[in-house]
């Protein structure tokens, strides 16, 4: 996709079943390890966030985040499994890339019967068509 | 007061249905899915798994050929290998999945052995075998259709499918093997 640099899935738990790099920046090469840690962050932080909300009753976590250098979108489904995507800031629609990629997810994933759910996501096909979704301007 | 009931006619008595009705796709897969992961249970090499699962499509096969066979208008009893084949290729497929499979040919050293070519098969669709699955493919369920129908129109063989893929396609091919007694039978209908 277009635009965007990386892309990863966080389970119910916290824990990061899925990343994918698209295409970095170069000052940025995080490990696995950190990418595991900054996942279980942004779950922790998701939901503080969605407890803060001063109106009752609070909708759902962290959706957008903004910077000067990316745009960070995160879908949060109604299972609590989490799409983030960060890409350049100028990317728009990234919620229908997002709400796209749960369909991928929900078709190549979940109805593998090799996937045990909330482990790590290890389907080809889903990769590949993933690789192959664009993000609609 | 009398309570009056309409005795429902006997499964047995009722007409035949007309047979144009459609399964949603997803809801098949995760059946499909849930099959496939409870056959898992209490295997232990993928050769046993690809036995349960077309075991599992041997008893579908048994049924779909009576079915096949009385809603095809001739109702035509095949004895010939090929034709018998041209039947599973194109009406028996196309009544399981909408389409007729790719191409049908014969081994060129054998002529017992026949192959029938699919792209994708349907079962297929969602699936991605993991590596240490090695060559498992999960059309062995359609192979096992395959088997029970031809076992049941009188041509014994054993069936297998097998992965072959071209380029980014991922082509499966159904081999089927034609016992002696068969190619017997066709030699003197020949002959």
């Amino acid at each position: 996709p277009a635009g965007c640099y990386t892309m990863f899935i966080v389970n119910r738990a916290g824990g990061l079943v899925f990343t994918r790099h698209f295409s970095q920046p170069e000052s940025s090469a995080l490990k696995v390890n950190d990418w595991l840690r900054l996942a279980s962050t942004f779950h922790s932080l998701h939901t503080i966030s969605g407890r803060l909300s001063p109106i009752s009753p609070a909708g759902g976590g962290i959706e957008v985040l903004e910077t000067d250098t990316f745009r960070l979108q995160c879908l949060q489904t109604i299972t609590g499994v989490k799409f983030v995507v960060i890409a350049e800031p100028r990317v728009a629609n990234l919620d229908a890339f997002l709400r796209q990629v749960y369909v991928l997810y929900s078709d190549f994933v979940l109805k593998n019967p090799f996937y045990e759910v909330d482990m790590p996501i290890q389907c080809e096909l889903f990769t590949a068509r993933l690789d192959d979704l664009p993000v609609r301007p | 007061t009398t309570l009056q009931t309409r005795t429902k006619p006997n499964i047995v008595d009722r007409p035949v249905p007309r047979g144009k009705s459609e399964v949603g796709l997803s809801a098949f897969c995760f059946l499909f899915s849930s099959m496939v992961q409870y056959l898992q249970t209490g295997v232990n090499s993928i050769s046993d798994l690809e036995g349960k699962l077309s075991e599992a499509g041997y008893g579908i096969g048994v049924r779909m050929l009576e079915i096949v066979i009385y809603r095809d208008r001739s109702c035509k009893r095949e004895i010939r290998v090929v034709p018998m084949l041209s039947l599973v290729k194109e009406t028996l497929w196309k009544s399981m999945f909408g389409k007729a499979a790719d191409s049908l040919e014969r081994a060129s050293d054998k002529d017992s052995e026949y192959m029938i070519h699919d792209r994708e098969p349907l079962v297929n669709t969602y699936i991605s075998v993991p590596k240490d699955f090695g060559n498992l493919n999960c059309a062995s369920f359609v192979a096992g259709i395959i088997h029970g129908v031809l076992d049941s129109a009188d041509f014994p063989c054993h069936v297998s499918a097998h992965s072959n893929p071209m380029g980014s396609e991922a082509r499966t091919t159904y081999l089927v093997k034609f016992t002696e007694e068969v190619m017997e039978r066709e030699r003197r209908m020949t002959g």
